[in-house]
């Protein structure tokens, strides 16, 4: 045999971690990274016994502010984090592909999604903790669980949204292609579809695992029937560092956290962002090309990519056993249209639904709350509007002008678009007491200056995105706009605002829907005994969730609800679609 | 007569467009692919031959009449069909062995077997050394290999071949498409049938048995012709060259309408289908048809090597100076009018004027648009309008395309002006473009 053959069959076999070094050899890399690997497993396996322990609602669970107990707080933390991914990943698997195969399904499910990701479902918790409790009784588990779930609402819907964009935008003749090369739905998914979702899905899932720290807090102390339960974890710890005012115990909180930051992004995510290089679709360079120590490391190492190994194997063999049996002349490929009226059936049934859901939602409303509460949550909200808008303004006229000098300056873009990234993932809601110590010792107003808490967390987003599309300004239109000689408010009408008016505009919407959700956190916060609060629709679904009036926090959810989607309907998309109309390259 | 291998009987198409309105793509389309022949298909864009393809594909479902392989009706892709992509459809994750295996994979063929069934077809199709490459590494025309390379590993008994050259430069789209003839006539392939679509007619009579000329409105065949001589054939031989000449000549009949050519031409409907002609290359063309070697009169094929403009484009532009009297179209050999002379010889304004005075005369919708502008006070009308009335007979994306020639030509002209942001057709500053 060719020695080239024999050696481009083996590299076939190796297909998520194609060897690079073709070395012989007892193998000095997999020795050294074995300590690696075990130390991670016993970590792990230790982590997740310690979540199945026995417990007893009304118990109190063993929570001090000792230094030495965050590396096991942090592990905590980290591990629920993983797992709320964990079932967001799934979660989105399971929608997109029942979103994007079936026509019926789509009709609900995306409406679904839409109201869900704009449902602060942190206010749910405190119902669904039972729930879960009863699941498991008399193990920790269930508070766990409820913990884990509230971690996944901030994570899964941005991903569930990118998976599904992604599978409908893969390329027609490539999916043309696979219906010609007989590939059944599941050889589809794992040969054209999950790939080419895979970058647009990894960057989501890093979003959202920043995403999650900023619950983290909220979800570790659970309120249930009138006590509180602090689950061992960051977020408990800097709760009850807040209780005690201890600002030393925060310092300490967020020096763990960044450490639990860079060890995930170190171990987790740069290794699978420099593996999911090759799925990127352009085909022309563009894009920085990720690297990782870990899987230069992992990819020189033979035993241990034994363990890939076996996983491709499993699934060649998946691939080979779920395939198309039938093909395009067999009266299985018959395509019966769904009848018409079956498809009106299936419409007048969702119409019905939401018509009684509507009505259940009025008479509720009616009988628990009454009209003249709705009036004044619908003002609440207007509040956090003009905040949202506000500070979205704010945003723009900062960070805009930096984006576009960044941008356009290749070599610091790159390393200021690392530190943003890194922004973007630290919770702003680590800072919130310093705000509180601050407006407390001033006398500030309330309603102004806990307002730039809700966009600390997501200004960055605007920044992103800006630097991201001042850097694709095309050479040539900078040339020729240095050539004319363009100058002050010429320069930034005609030039450089439109150029990066589609980047803004995408940066806004991600901005804005987080602030939204960030007002829950940031309208109502306190320090000791200290409690600010703000007028606004956040804070009202905070104090409803603090003293668990089921009725109200519904209410209060439901009109954030109707305010962020009349929001994203009426300015956002317009913008959106404005910008993808005439303004692009 | 061979077998038949593929047959399609009174197959129609209607595909949804944008506003809703179904608009006829195919209609009441008979065709047979035999054994052993190679067909080609030709037509303007739009003329439905893409979705014939994909009929027999099976990727798209006829609305009405049948389609049969090898007797058995087809509801989706069968096996036995193969097909190779216009833009390639290579998996870029997937490496060149991966991607030429990835037919095989699907079928359940084990490793060993897939391994040595894609070693031949490298072998085969010269792709050899590659096997590892991603197709990102690849230029086109290896990319465009590792496709048919791909196509061929199944052992289908049709090749469909989706404009799978256009993507390529002229030279290795040649090479490719003789390497392709070679396997063909060696039998070297287990095909038994092939179909071209194609926009280029030197290609087709290069290699199809027949070949088949769309029309489109609903897209049908229009003309059918048979070629017997044998492969290879040489572009410059006479034989070749008068076939290409005769394709050219009934690719341009229908647009302008025949047997009127010399005489003073049929004046057009209001919603005349306008070719889609941009100015300066109408401008262009002219001044080349003035030049050496053709003195204001060229035969087309010539013309479009020397222009280098493919069939695609070069047709719409000889049908736009045909249809505003700058050139006569006729028998495959376009020539230039007195106009036309007067034209290229004069200097902008002057151009420009010649220009919006053969719009108004010669395209019913330019003027009607002006009259329209001229009586309103402020000079200005929505282009909603005259888009509803386009729509009426054709659908969105057809009426949408026929208005921005009509702008675009009035822009030229300075017949009246568009302004994008307000979506206001309007009469230029001046008051009297004309």
């Amino acid at each position: 045999m060719d020695p080239r053959t024999e050696n481009s069959q083996r590299s076939r076999s190796f297909t998520f971690f194609p060897r690079q070094v073709v070395e012989a050899g007892g193998n000095r890399w997999d020795w050294a990274l074995l300590p690696l690997v075990l130390a991670v497993l016993v970590v792990l396996a230790y982590g997740a016994r310690q979540m199945a322990t026995p417990y007893q609602v009304g118990t109190a669970l063993p929570l001090s502010l000792e230094v030495t107990e965050l590396p096991y707080y942090l592990l905590r933390t980290t591990l629920r984090m993983f797992m709320a991914l964990g079932a967001s990943l799934l979660f989105s698997v399971v929608f997109a592909v029942l979103a994007t195969r079936y026509r019926a399904m789509e009709k609900v499910l995306i409406p679904f999604l839409d109201i869900l990701q704009s449902i602060p479902i942190l206010g749910f918790l405190s119902i669904t903790v039972t729930g879960f409790i009863a699941l498991f009784p008399g193990n920790l588990l269930g508070v766990e669980c409820a913990a884990i779930f509230a971690i996944f609402t901030s994570q899964a819907w941005n991903m569930a949204f990118s998976l599904y964009q992604s599978l409908k935008t893969v390329p027609a003749e490539l999916q043309e292609a696979s219906r010609v090369f007989q590939m059944s739905g599941w050889q589809r998914f794992w040969r054209l579809d999950l790939p080419f979702a895979m970058p647009a899905l990894l960057w989501n899932m890093m979003m959202s695992m920043s995403g999650g720290w900023f619950f983290v807090v909220a979800s570790e102390a659970i309120s249930v029937s009138n006590q509180s339960i602090k689950l061992p974890g960051i977020g408990s710890y800097i709760a009850l560092a807040i209780e005690h005012k201890d600002l030393a115990a925060i310092g300490w909180a967020v020096g763990a956290m960044l450490v639990g930051v860079l060890m995930y992004d170190q171990l987790f995510f740069r290794p699978l962002l420099a593996w999911a290089d090759k799925f990127r679709f352009e085909e022309i360079g563009g894009g920085e090309e990720q690297t990782s120590w870990l899987l230069t490391w992992l990819r020189r190492t033979e035993r241990l990519q034994g363990v890939a190994v076996l996983f491709t194997r499993a699934l060649d063999r998946s691939i080979a056993l779920f395939r198309r049996q039938h093909d395009g002349t067999s009266i299985r490929s018959r395509n019966v249209e769904p009848s018409a009226t079956l498809t009106r059936a299936w419409d007048a049934i969702l119409a019905a639904l939401v018509l009684f859901a509507v009505w259940r939602l009025g008479s509720f409303i009616h009988s628990e709350v009454g009209w003249a509460e709705v009036g004044h949550v619908f003002l609440l909200g207007f509040y956090t509007l003009i905040r949202v808008l506000v500070l979205i303004g704010l945003a723009a006229l900062i960070w805009v002008p930096v984006g576009i000098w960044v941008g356009m300056n290749p070599r610091i873009s790159s390393r200021i678009q690392a530190v943003a990234q890194f922004l973007a993932a630290f919770p702003a809601n680590l800072l919130f007491p310093m705000v509180v110590i601050g407006i407390v010792h001033f006398h500030l107003n309330v309603d102004v200056w806990l307002s730039p808490l809700m966009i600390f967390g997501t200004q960055w987003y605007v920044l992103f995105n800006v630097i991201a599309g001042a850097s694709t300004v095309p050479t040539e239109l900078r040339y020729a706009a240095r050539n004319l000689g363009l100058k002050g408010s010429l320069k930034w009408r005609r030039y450089l605002l439109p150029a990066v008016f589609p980047s803004f505009v995408t940066g806004a919407i991600t901005a804005s829907g987080g602030s939204w959700n960030a007002s829950i956190v940031s309208e109502y916060v306190s320090w000791g005994d200290h409690t600010l609060v703000a007028h606004g629709i956040g804070s009202y679904i905070a104090q409803m969730t603090a003293v668990g009036d089921f009725p109200r926090i519904a209410l209060g959810i439901g009109v954030m609800c109707v305010y962020v989607m009349t929001l994203n309907h009426m300015v956002w998309r317009r913008l959106y679609r404005l910008s993808e109309d005439r303004m692009h390259f | 007569m061979s077998t038949a291998i593929v047959e399609l009987k009174s197959v129609g198409k209607s595909f949804l467009s944008a506003d809703g309105s179904p608009r006829k793509v195919l209609d009441e389309v008979d065709f047979t692919l035999r054994e052993r022949e190679i067909v080609a298909l030709l037509g303007q864009s739009g003329s439905g031959k893409s979705t014939l393809l994909r009929i027999m594909a099976g990727l798209v479902e006829a609305d009405r009449g049948h389609v049969h392989y090898r007797g058995q009706p087809l509801y989706g892709p069968a096996r036995g069909i193969s097909m190779v992509f216009q833009s390639f459809a290579l998996f870029p994750w997937l490496t060149v062995q991966q991607n030429i295996e990835i037919g095989l994979e699907a079928r359940g063929v084990s490793a060993e077997e897939r391994a040595s069934r894609a070693e031949k077809a490298i072998e085969l199709i010269g792709l050899s050394g590659f096997e590892g490459a991603l197709p990102r590494e690849l230029s086109g025309g290896m990319r465009q290999r590792v496709g048919i390379a791909r196509a061929l590993v199944v052992e289908p008994d049709v090749l469909l071949m989706d404009e799978a050259f256009s993507a390529l430069d002229v030279l290795t789209g040649e090479r490719l498409r003789d390497d392709i003839l070679e396997l063909w006539e060696d039998s070297k392939m287990p095909t038994r049938a092939i179909l071209v679509v194609s926009h280029n007619i030197e290609e087709a009579v290069l290699m199809a048995d027949r070949v088949l000329i769309f029309a489109s409105d609903p897209g049908r065949v229009k003309f059918q012709m048979t070629i017997n001589l044998p492969r290879p054939r040489d572009v410059n031989s006479p034989e070749v060259r008068a076939l290409i000449d005769e394709v050219y000549a009934v690719m341009t009949a229908g647009r302008v309408r025949a047997g009127k050519v010399a005489d003073e031409p049929e004046r057009l409907r209001l919603d005349e289908r306008l070719p889609e002609a941009d100015i300066s290359r109408m401008e262009g063309l002219l001044e080349r048809l003035l030049e050496e070697p053709f003195h204001g009169r060229a035969d087309l094929p010539y013309l479009g090597e020397e222009t280098e403009l493919s069939d695609e484009e070069l047709l719409p532009v000889a049908e736009a100076l045909a249809l505003l009297d700058f050139a006569h179209l006729a028998g495959g050999d376009l020539s230039i009018t007195a106009l036309g002379q007067r034209y290229v010889a004069a200097e902008y304004p002057a151009r420009q004027a010649l220009f919006a005075e053969q719009l108004l005369a010669r395209v019913p919708l330019a003027a009607h648009i002006r009259h329209s502008l001229l009586q309103e006070p402020s000079g200005e009308l929505p282009a909603a309008p005259f888009l509803d009335l386009l729509r009426e007979s054709l659908d969105a994306e057809e009426a949408k395309r026929v208005l921005d020639v009509a702008i675009e030509w009035g822009r030229h002209g300075e017949t009246y002006a568009y302004n994008y942001n307000t979506g206001m057709i309007q009469l230029p500053e001046s008051g009297d473009g004309a």
